[in-house]
């Protein structure tokens, strides 16, 4: 499990610098590239966790996650294209 | 511990590190569009590989079902989000880096806002 345990610091690593790239910005399109990057770590996060703590519905949360993060990007990249108009 | 659980465990990792060279990218790139270059690249990739790697660890066909649905869907929507968020992007009018040298796409928003009458293509 020890694997596991390192994984999930390396997702940790990844989402803590999507928060940094939040904060400093400059754009609203670096925003939502690291809102992106956030969600791709949680995909993982939950697939990693179902084995984890041996829990096979964290990998049905997984699934619906891939196809609500999909749509959060469009909806973050019209929202990106209509606030600098 | 078996073979098949091992290589599950080299995936995850492998997966995961992938995600935090992504964040790395998006630290110390220079503008927006290559951000979006080495998040939408790499952390599909990280994915993907983390969502096999959790398979190999949790062997049954139920855990398959949902893992290959995931994986196909994620390498689906991945590139079509990301090429959402660049066109977004550009269409905003979010610089460039500076050692950029052409913009193939200059005035492009402009002819495509004035109409199909206007432009030249």
């Amino acid at each position: 499990m020890i694997v596991i345990d390192a994984a999930l610091v390396l997702l940790a690593v990844g989402v803590l610098s999507a928060i940094v790239r939040m904060v400093k910005g400059p754009h609203a399109a670096d925003r939502a590239v690291a809102a992106d990057l956030t969600f791709f770590a949680f995909v993982a996060a939950a697939a990693l966790l179902a084995v984890r703590l041996e829990e096979q519905a964290l990998l049905d949360i997984a699934v619906i996650a891939t196809l609500v993060g999909f749509l959060a990007t469009v909806a973050l990249a019209r929202l990106v294209h209509r606030e600098e108009r | 511990m078996t073979v098949l659980e091992v290589l599950g465990g080299v995936l995850v990792v492998a997966g995961a590190g992938l995600v935090a060279l992504a964040g790395v990218g998006l630290l110390r790139f220079p503008d927006a569009y290559s951000r979006m270059n080495a998040v939408t690249k790499a952390a599909t990739l990280g994915v993907v590989l983390v969502l096999l790697g959790a398979l190999l660890r949790e062997q049954s066909w139920q855990s398959a079902a949902a893992v290959l649905v995931a994986v196909a869907l994620q390498l689906f929507t991945a590139p079509v989000g990301g090429f959402a968020l660049g066109r977004a992007a550009y269409r905003a009018g979010t610089p460039l880096g500076s050692a950029t040298r052409y913009d193939e796409l200059q005035g492009a928003v402009e002819r495509v806002r004035r109409g199909p009458d206007h432009g030249d293509g």
